[in-house]
């Protein structure tokens, strides 16, 4: 037996069979047919039907939007126009690996020929064609598996393409072979709160049905476990889940120090699942979900029912509502339609609103006015600030409109070099994790190329963050933390140590991080954080941190 | 043997992409006729085939022609003129 080591996700164990996802197939050789045309011609006839009948039962079980998606996939399987050019390759003399590879390989060029909209789905050409490839090698299809079971996953990375169509309540487990813990399936572990071991080269050797114990909280993977082993981690998931199930009590440090644990929620359909997972209240609200779907800004008497929805559910609580946030990431035609070079530095957050105030009033309309009819506790706050001038401006602006608190998302170093004099005009600050690392790293957090830069432990942001906390602390303002970081176990210990006075997550991260900081006090958290910020890089500010739990 | 065809102006507001592409490929298919359907005075590809129609990139506002050979020809050319009219992305 042999114990697989690699970064683990949580805090979570969990045992059960290995399903390995099938890597992508090698593109075939261009090699002469030696059955003939004939056969070759009734292969690729049949491996195309069993592909479209795969699809097309799939779509059935999928329903809803998926089920078009699935059913148009089907149709392009079967295409006529495809068929004949398989035909023709095949009559050349060509296999049915070969011809079914080239004719699917031309219309994606044509397609991406067409660009725009249509060039992005030719990467669903791509899916099928492995799919064909794969039924006419008989090796199972790559892609995510769906075994029919509960399974413990083994990738070598997950991609979100790949994420989408995971049955996550299948899944018991993640583990990946390559990716650290900022890749894509880690904070996609943290967000549902799935047991993961990320970047265990050794599990490449992990067969399928296979049983294997996941320890994340060691960061470890058993690849031979006893019974009396796996029994024992049967218990310690019961455990956890009556810990679970218990009435959570309030964040709270070893030595009593509250700090308030909230929810990162983007509908106000996912407030009860928040209070039932015991947040304290909201975070950050991202108001994006009203207007994603619309190629105008709804109406104010739209947006007051879902804000009313929304602090309902929360009553007597904080939430924390942050203006809409268009982004490079997310970008909303109405406010900004230009091409930008560089959208991450452009007109975005708080730059766009104040670009058309008319929708910025509009909203802080719709929230004086949930507020005046709910009895939660509203705090307002911007997107992206990036100056002191730019906080009087929004900070001003929400009083106008009766709003009490109003506060500012510190994403930008300068906001947080400045945060002293930021805070004299804000009554709260929340850093926004993810985008201060992609300012500070200057890496677009969107890019894998530079996907090892986007990590929150470096000491360059830990720093950023010690300004804004030292700024909150000598002016007697919160200060919270709504990125990913605050839902890492670890991390939140650090950002707590360097001042952090609330942490806002997903609310499946929410029981691990009470957890971590029940179990340490205010000086084990700022001895932490001092370790953190003396290191060099990311992953040696994690160890130092990591080194200090275990006195 | 009766072949029909008209000029049609797409209504679809995303044009003739993924769904509504989808929509028409398959009406197309299911009449049971040889159909065809080109861009202004471009060449004319099978309807049935979702692919060659995505290809062919047509907009919101676009002007196609849609021809088909047999029986109904005239009867299959109204349902898919309807179809090509609607606008499928409103609901989507």
């Amino acid at each position: 037996m042999s114990i697989l080591r690699g970064v683990g996700i949580g805090q979570g164990v969990a045992t059960g069979p290995v399903v390995r996802m099938a890597e992508a197939l090698p593109a075939p050789e261009k090699t002469a047919s030696t059955v003939g045309a004939d056969a070759e011609r009734t292969r690729a006839r049949e491996a195309v039907a069993a592909v479209a009948a795969e699809l097309q039962q799939r779509a059935d079980a999928a329903g809803g939007a998926a089920q078009e998606v699935l059913e148009a996939q089907a149709m392009i399987a079967e295409d006529p126009t495809l068929q004949d050019e398989v035909d023709n390759r095949i009559d050349e003399g060509s296999t049915a690996e070969w011809a079914v590879h080239d004719a699917f390989a031309g219309f994606r060029a044509t397609l991406e020929a067409v660009g725009g909209y249509l060039g992005e789905r030719a990467a669903d050409l791509d899916d099928i064609a492995q799919r064909v490839l794969a039924r006419l090698r008989g090796v199972a299809a790559p892609g995510v598996p769906d075994p029919g079971h509960p399974f413990v996953l083994v990738a070598r990375d997950l991609a979100p393409a790949d994420t989408a169509l995971l049955k996550l309540d299948q899944v018991l487990a993640l583990i990946t072979t390559d990716g650290g813990p900022t890749s894509h399936t880690a904070i996609l572990a943290r967000e549902k709160g799935i047991v993961a071991i990320v970047g265990a080269a050794g599990a490449a050797d992990l067969a399928d049905g296979q049983t294997v114990v996941v320890d994340a909280a060691a960061g470890t993977v058993n690849d031979s476990p006893s019974d009396a082993e796996v029994a024992s981690v049967a218990e310690r998931i019961a455990a956890r889940a009556a810990e679970d199930s218990a009435p959570p009590a309030p964040g709270a440090l070893a030595d009593g120090t509250a700090i308030s644990l909230l929810a990162n929620l983007g509908k106000p359909a996912d407030a009860a699942d928040a209070v039932a997972r015991g947040a304290e209240g909201v975070g950050l609200f991202r108001t994006e979900f009203l207007f994603l779907s619309a190629s105008q800004a709804p109406t104010i008497e739209q947006q007051r029912g879902s804000y009313i929805e929304l602090l309902s559910a929360f009553e007597g609580k904080k939430v924390v509502v942050r203006l809409l946030d268009a982004g490079a990431d997310k970008p909303l035609a109405f406010l900004n339609d230009a091409h930008e070079e560089n959208p991450a530095l452009g007109l975005r957050g708080l730059r766009a609103l104040r670009a058309s105030e008319d929708i910025l009033r509009e909203q802080l309309t719709a929230l004086a006015e949930a507020d005046a009819a709910t009895k939660a506790d509203l705090w307002v706050m911007a997107p992206m600030v990036t100056t002191v001038e730019e906080t009087a401006y929004f900070t001003a602006l929400a009083k106008e409109y009766g709003l009490k608190t109003a506060g500012v998302m510190v994403e930008v170093p300068a906001s947080a070099l400045l945060a002293d004099r930021v805070l004299q005009h804000a009554d709260f600050a929340s850093i926004g994790t993810n985008d201060l690392t992609q300012y500070t790293m200057a890496a677009d957090r969107l890019l894998g190329s530079v996907a090892s830069f986007q990590d929150p432990w470096h000491p360059a942001v830990l720093r950023l963050v010690r300004e804004v906390g030292a700024a909150g602390a000598s002016l007697g303002k919160p200060v919270g933390i709504c990125g990913e970081a605050a839902a890492d176990p670890l991390l939140a210990l650090v950002l707590v140590g360097l001042g952090a006075t609330s942490l806002s997550m997903a609310p499946a991260a929410l029981a691990d991080v009470r957890r971590s900081l029940a179990a340490h006090t205010l000086d084990d958290a700022r001895r932490m954080a001092e370790a953190a910020l003396a290191a060099d890089d990311a992953a040696s500010a994690r160890a130092a941190a990591q080194e200090l739990t275990s006195r | 043997m009766t072949a029909s065809s008209r000029t049609v102006r797409v209504g679809s507001s995303h044009g003739l992409h993924a769904r509504p592409a989808k929509l028409f490929a398959q009406a197309a298919k299911e009449s049971g006729l040889p159909v065809t359907i080109a861009k202004d005075s471009g060449k004319a590809v099978n309807a049935a085939s979702i692919l060659s129609v995505i290809a062919l990139g047509i907009d919101f506002g676009d002007h196609v022609v849609i021809s088909a050979e047999g029986e109904n020809a005239e009867s299959v050319l109204d349902t898919l003129t309807e179809l090509l009219t609607t606008d499928h992305d409103e609901d989507a």
